[in-house]
């Protein structure tokens, strides 16, 4: 029941240029339990964000605290027109209030130069379309990255246990190592710090990945877990 | 009565499957119409129907301009492309990725005589559509579940 209603509360920004895949993400997230806002175009991402050049008003539009519009997650197609899913990547690792929001990329195309560059730019996952509730799945680590204190307190038990078996079974599984080294540090430190070493610590680790020159084949049961690769 | 709907659906489904015509993506977007979205799949591929006859219009628009816009071309098809892949209408978007070598070539001919191949595809995936959505509506009105196929051999 704690669990039902914390979930409830975790918005998902879905970027899309596609009035379909738009329809489509929106309803497998709120499967999922998530509450959606879509938009069709990346300028339009960043004004829902509150993004500004000058990044002022941070008290204002900060996801750590309560604020007016909260987002723990976006998911962004690759391929739009004008500012591209990477484009709207870039800009949110750069904005000093957006960057602790977890992001996700998708994309028809399964390029593993794109991906790589994707994911060093600090994108938390890669979704090969058609997305499907698998992949959705997914994002619930992701999204925890970004929760507060009280919803914290129900998912750390599963947590704890979940992390524990990855930890043996999933050494070449790269997000999930990111994964459960970033709930290990949620779970040392105090939350205000978490925000901080969690991306931090994401990135140290997706570095690790990237110098271990993770081919094509290896990312792929990365993402590609459930589903099934319609590759061109 | 109803059972006699969903074994003609069912085999009507099973049948699209085996000719490609549709694939896995569409038992996807099955399994996600529930209670509170009943109409979810008749939307969706709504939408599809809109979306590609915008497309194959503009298609034929731009192919037919005296200086051929590529780009344009190109970014429609990928939009069918996309838009086709997820609703799981696998020939239509089989013939856009073959539809592209011709743009990328730009072969004005060849172009104009594959938008016919997809044209076609479309056709057929949407008189295809409309059947197994009818039957469906029959199913609902008779009181039953729309079953969704799992196995497409």
């Amino acid at each position: 029941m704690g669990l039902a209603t914390v979930e409830a509360q975790f918005h998902v920004l879905a970027v899309d240029d596609s009035l379909i895949d738009r329809k489509l993400i929106e309803m497998l997230l709120k499967k999922t339990s998530y509450q959606v806002t879509t938009v069709d175009s990346g300028s339009k991402a960043l004004e829902f964000l509150g993004w500004n050049d000058e990044n002022s008003n941070e008290a204002f539009f900060s996801p750590k605290t309560n604020q007016e519009v909260e987002v723990n997650l976006i998911i962004t197609d690759y391929c739009m027109p004008g500012m591209t899913g990477y484009d709207l990547l870039k800009k949110i690792k750069e904005s000093a209030v957006l960057r602790d929001i977890p992001v996700v990329i998708m994309s028809s195309e399964n390029v593993p130069s794109r991906i790589n560059r994707c994911l060093e730019e600090g994108a938390d996952e890669f979704f090969l379309k058609p997305v499907r509730l698998a992949d959705v799945n997914k994002l619930k680590p992701h999204i925890m990255k970004t929760k507060t204190k009280e919803s914290q307190k129900p998912e750390n038990q599963d947590d704890n246990d979940e992390e524990n078996q990855e930890s043996e079974e999933n050494n070449n599984s790269t997000s999930n190592k990111q994964v459960e080294e970033t709930q290990d540090q949620l779970q040392s430190e105090s939350p205000s710090q978490q925000q901080q070493t969690a991306s931090s610590n994401n990135n140290n680790s997706k570095r690790k990945s990237m110098d271990e020159g993770v081919s094509p084949d290896r990312t792929r049961p990365r993402y590609n877990n459930g589903l099934t690769v319609m590759s061109n | 009565m109803e059972v006699q709907l969903q074994r003609s659906y069912l085999e009507y489904s099973k049948a699209l499957f085996r000719e490609g015509v549709l694939d896995a993506q569409f038992v996807e977007l099955q399994m996600l119409r529930d209670e509170s979205n009943p109409d979810f799949v008749m939307e969706v591929v709504t939408l599809f129907f809109e979306d590609s006859q915008r497309i194959l219009n503009q298609l034929s628009n731009t192919l037919n301009e005296q200086s051929v816009d590529f780009k344009k071309v190109d970014a429609n098809v990928h939009q069918l492309k996309g838009s086709s892949s997820s609703i799981g209408a696998l020939r239509v978007r089989n013939a856009c990725i073959a539809f592209r070598s011709f743009c990328d070539a730009q072969n004005v001919e060849g172009c104009l005589r594959f938008l016919q191949q997809i044209k076609q595809e479309y056709l057929l995936v949407k008189n295809k559509l409309e059947a197994l959505l009818r039957l469906e509506q029959q199913i609902v009105a008779a009181g039953g579940v729309v079953p969704v196929l799992n196995d497409f051999s």
